[in-house]
């Protein structure tokens, strides 16, 4: 007889009280947790994953109410008790909370209090459900710190939350949460705010974990590689439905609804044809008081029958272990035309920059440093080299990606080459159009020229907009404080531009709070553009976007590219975006360039053994060739990677290396580049 | 070509940030009723002598103390009920075994009233030379007391709305200098950092460990006794702001600090913004609505500490009249004891303050409108 499931989710309904009325978020989700298998729960932000899984464990805002449906939990002594039915303040809920059920956050710094140690914290957890003594509970919690892989648990564990670093906050959380020996783990999110080589280490835990207990996990989250990685089941949310759920392979390599189907091909991708343009599923997700008649997604949907998915609801289709709620597969099946297979363009569009002779950016020996100050003074104790020490060039007409993880200096890079902060050394040159410019240096007339010149786009749509301007206001800003033209003139330039950036001429009127996420995003491209630039720069522009705004957002830029020749330098650290936008890559880590060359080079024979970490660290690719990167920190002599290289020896930590050029046409900053054979998950063309 | 998104129309795309506010502050109900109560405060201070029935100065010795009058609707007669609003007269007896005077009302001494009387003349807001006044007695100089009268038979409710003059605009005024002070100070503290910021930091923390009643007693009993009341109205409130200005500091200063390290901000600059235009249009709009909240919730406070002032005897004096200045009546128990009709006043004050504070609560939500 096969067991219950841990928990088992019927037909839940939840909806939000606001002054509209009630907004349905959840309508109808039936979903199983079984022990011992990872079930990842797949959709973009407003689809209601994150309102399913704080249901479950009844910690909803204020303003939410389950308004239907039933959340069974298969208690260890055998009976079974509806969480939906309990009342809010009963023991039981408090029991079942931290007892059978955990949940990890995405962010553990507003998870994890800041008052208290995370050994305390741990142990509270603890001394909550079970009767234990102090002094037998703390050694449970550090015993608890080492299984989840805690360097030094002894002395972290009286440590406070912000003296660990983000990787070791997580840890501290799922230690938190995995104390009392929950029989479900709901995890929400715990590695979108974290490195892609931190990711890969707590992905890697959460699945060893799982399985040495034999704990059933609820995984929330919307990136499809972390699903192909750890989950065991996928369930795609869309507008409050399950629309397809099953095994992983099944549903990720033979996708059935047209929304994971679209949801798969916008994604960036590192296989053979990375550089394929990316598919965007059309339209954007509406906001939940304005769900449309009949099936959900109809209205973006590419197999949409007018007369049937615009009105009536799409039956539920299971099979085996397999389910997907749309009409195609349904009793209707026979009206729609042949599926086309998931597109995927096999010939390499070639981008073609035009070589120009000189390079229309030149960086020599960057160098940004932030002091570190102490004591009651506020002396200089030290200095965070946030870049120390960059030369590359940028070609006109091409698209450079700057990639690394947070805390490498790329943003720091980015904002100083536009004239957010002020070099402390080097030079970078610009060939403007009088002729060469010395960007650091440059004053009065030159630095008016520059500031129109060189532009940037910001990463969060949201505060890189003035909510008190009007569109209008906010692209013509330049224009206007430029002095050139005139108000009118200004006006229709902003029509151009939105016209150009694929905006409707009537929203010039309108504030930004009236925009979803991706229009403000294109609002901020519009205002970058508005002044005829040579050279934008993007720093992590897609970066807080859902992945299907993001690949529209993609296009655009490439696109824009295309018709008004702009050079891009591309900031960011999602790998598989740089493949996919990028002529080249430039690697950096602490500060400094380690590899740079062409995309093709740097994804496919990778010369730095950093480049490979980052490479293997991508979740979903199946490899763990390599042991994932331990926590170090940065030798303030010698190649700033070396404590962290598997690959380093006594020479490495001596002499600082420079860019040299490397068997694959990139230049590299390693002293072994000729010798070492690095791999890369990124299959050969 | 770009694919035309088809924007999902979120609503009220076309509103500014004021009309936003509004909608939000509608919606917390005792703020919008302590702005109505608020509005017909100031509504009261600005023509009292038509609300009042007497002016601030009539008096009637023969009715010291006298209790609240009971309005009366109608006569009995010979042709039965009939409609005639009146108050009865008192007879006035001293009792010499306590001391206290006893009021019987005289069922023979009928004294008309009615609305819209007509009564000593005046100008209305200074400007409209009028003699109506909303309700009074039909007969010029009769005694009507609806608050019961104060020791000179002064009447109480025209004298507290004489008083709301006085009382509910010696807030504004020194908000306005708490304000223009704290802007100023607050701004270049949190714009400029670094030293200055330090340095108008600690002036603020010395000035706020002082102790505000004793250094306000001390100042207030500065002012000599020759000084003209009204300038000793405009030196009451300059030091009642001496005070007031450094919360407003400390919010200002706060948010410049914060808006400093936003990407919009951030994005001015590389528009080529100077640093006027950044502050001038696009930080101070986005926390005028705070500023708003804050000044709206500082005013109760001028309130309370010019009431306190002037009821121990060191603010404002006769004949410039005030809430605090009316309260000094009631300072003796016995008074109060045998007359507490006295404390009107108190209530008034404690009525606008409470109305203020409802209204500066629904302000301060709806301050940022975007949270919803």
């Amino acid at each position: 007889m096969t067991q219950p499931p841990v928990v088992a989710i019927k037909d839940l309904h939840v909806g939000f009280r606001s002054d509209k009325g009630d907004v349905p978020i959840v309508t109808g989700v039936d979903l199983d947790l079984p022990a011992g298998k990872i079930v990842c729960l797949v959709g973009e932000s407003g689809c209601g994953k994150s309102v399913t899984a704080k249901a479950v464990l009844r910690v909803l805002d204020p303003a939410g109410r389950i308004t239907g449906g039933q959340v069974l939990l298969d208690r260890a002594d055998g009976g079974s008790v509806d969480i939906a039915a309990l009342p809010m303040n009963s023991r039981t809920l408090r029991s079942i909370r931290g007892g059978d059920i955990a949940m990890i956050h995405q962010e553990p710094m507003s998870f994890l209090s800041p008052l208290y140690t995370i050994g305390n914290q741990i142990v509270e957890a603890l001394l909550l459900h079970r009767r234990m003594g102090k002094a037998e509970a703390r050694e449970a919690g550090i015993d608890m710190l080492h299984q989840v892989g805690m360097p030094e648990p002894e002395i972290r564990f009286d440590r406070y939350t912000f003296e660990l670093s983000g990787g070791q906050r997580q840890r501290a959380m799922i230690a938190m949460a995995l104390i009392c020996q929950p029989r479900l783990l709901i995890a929400d999110e715990p590695t979108t705010a974290l490195d892609v080589t931190t990711q890969a280490t707590i992905l890697a835990l959460i699945k060893r974990l799982q399985a040495e207990r034999d704990m059933a996990v609820l995984f929330i989250t919307h990136d499809l590689g972390v699903v192909r990685e750890v989950a065991d089941e996928v369930a795609v949310m869309y507008l409050g439905k399950i629309v397809e759920q099953g095994p992983v392979e099944q549903v990720l390599d033979a996708p059935k609804h047209p929304y994971t189907q679209g949801l798969l091909a916008s994604m960036p991708r590192l296989d053979a044809d990375f550089k394929a343009p990316l598919e965007a599923i059309a339209g954007a997700v509406p906001p939940p008081s304005r769900r449309p008649k009949g099936c959900g997604f109809h209205p973006r949907c590419r197999r949409a029958l007018a007369g049937l998915c615009d009105m009536s609801p799409p039956p539920r289709i299971a099979d085996t272990g397999r389910m997907v709620l749309c009409h195609a597969y349904g009793p209707e099946a026979g009206r729609f035309p042949a599926a086309a297979e998931t597109r995927r363009r096999l010939e390499i569009v070639a981008h073609a920059a035009p070589k120009q002779p000189a390079p229309l950016l030149s960086i020599r020996e960057l160098k940004k440093h932030f002091p570190i100050r102490k004591g009651f003074f506020d002396r200089i104790v030290g200095h965070v080299r946030a870049v120390d020490g960059v030369s590359f060039d940028i070609m006109a007409g091409e698209t450079l990606g700057l990639v690394g993880e947070s805390g490498c200096g790329k943003s720091t890079l980015g904002q100083t080459l536009v004239g957010l902060h002020r070099a402390d050394a080097g030079s970078v040159r610009f060939a403007g159009g009088n002729g060469p410019v010395d960007v650091l240096a440059a004053r009065g007339a030159e630095a008016k020229a520059l500031r129109t010149d060189i532009r940037m786009v910001f990463q969060d749509p949201t505060g890189s907009l003035n909510p008190r301007l009007r569109v209008r206001d906010i692209i013509g800003e330049v224009l206007d404080i430029e002095g050139r033209l005139s108000r009118h003139e200004i006006s229709e330039r902003v029509e151009t531009l939105l016209d150009q950036v694929g905006l409707s001429r009537a929203y010039a009127d309108r504030y930004p709070h009236a925009f979803s996420g991706g229009q403000r995003q294109r609002i901020a491209i519009a205002r970058a553009l508005a002044s005829e630039p040579k050279l934008v720069i993007a720093d992590e522009a897609v970066s807080a976007l859902d992945v299907s705004v993001q690949s529209q957002i993609i296009t655009l830029l490439q696109s824009l590219q295309k018709n008004l020749g702009l050079t891009y330098l591309f900031v960011s650290h999602d790998l598989g975006v740089v493949a996919n936008i990028s002529d080249r890559v430039a690697v950096m880590y602490a500060g400094r360039i380690v590899e740079i060359g062409e995309t093709e080079a740097i994804f496919r024979r990778p010369a730095h053994p950093y480049t490979e970490a980052l490479l293997a660290a991508i979740p979903g690719r199946g490899q763990r060739a390599r042991p994932a990167v331990m926590d170090g920190n940065v030798a303030p002599q010698g190649c700033p990677f070396a404590p962290r290289c598997p690959y380093a020896i006594a020479a490495c930590r001596q002499d600082r290396p420079e860019l040299q050029a490397a068997p694959g046409g990139q230049s590299v900053a390693c002293i072994r580049a000729e010798e070492l054979h690095l791999q890369t998950p990124v299959a050969a063309a | 070509m770009t694919t035309l998104e088809q924007g999902t129309d979120l609503p009220r795309g076309h509103d500014g940030h004021w009309a936003l506010v509004w909608r939000k502050f509608t919606r917390h109900r005792l703020g919008v009723a302590g702005g109505i109560v608020v509005l017909l405060a100031y509504l009261v201070a600005l023509i009292p002598e038509f609300l009042a029935p007497v002016t601030l100065e009539a008096y009637n010795p023969s009715y010291a103390y006298a209790p609240p009058q009971t309005l009366h609707w109608g006569v009995e007669s010979e042709n039965g009920w009939q409609f005639r609003p009146h108050v009865l007269a008192y007879e006035m007896v001293v009792d010499y075994n306590s001391g206290r005077r006893l009021f019987t009302p005289d069922p023979e001494g009928i004294i008309d009233v009615g609305l819209f009387v007509h009564g000593e003349p005046y100008r209305l807001i200074g400007l409209i030379p009028t003699d109506i006044h909303l309700f009074g007695p039909v007969e010029v100089g009769q005694p009507v007391f609806v608050v019961g009268a104060d020791r000179l038979g002064r009447d109480i409710l025209s004298r507290t709305i004489y008083g709301a003059r006085i009382s509910m605009t010696i807030g504004l005024v020194g908000v306005a200098l708490s304000l223009v002070l704290g802007i100023l100070i607050g701004g270049i503290s949190g714009l400029f950092g670094g030293i200055i910021d330090n340095l108008i930091q600690r002036l603020i923390e010395f000035v706020q460990s002082v102790p505000s009643i004793p250094l306000w007693i001390g100042l207030a009993a500065a002012i000599p006794m020759s000084v003209p009341p009204l300038q000793v109205y405009f030196l009451i409130t300059i030091i009642l702001s001496i005070l007031g200005w450094t919360s407003l500091a400390r919010v200002v200063r706060g948010r410049f600090l914060a808006m400093r390290n936003e990407d919009f901000v951030k994005a001015a600059r590389l528009d080529g913004a100077g640093p006027v235009r950044i502050v001038f249009r696009h930080m101070l709009p986005s926390f005028l609505s705070h500023i708003i909240a804050t000044v709206s919730l500082a005013i109760p406070g001028m309130i309370l500490a010019e009431t306190a002032l002037s009821y121990l005897g060191i603010g404002l004096r006769t004949p410039i009249v005030s809430w605090g200045v009316l309260l000094q009546e009631a300072q003796n128990v016995r008074t109060i004891a045998s007359a507490p009709w006295l404390l009107l006043p108190g209530a008034a004050v404690a009525i606008s303050v409470l109305a203020l504070n409802f209204l500066g609560d629904g302000l301060r939500d709806a301050a940022d409108p975007y949270s919803d």
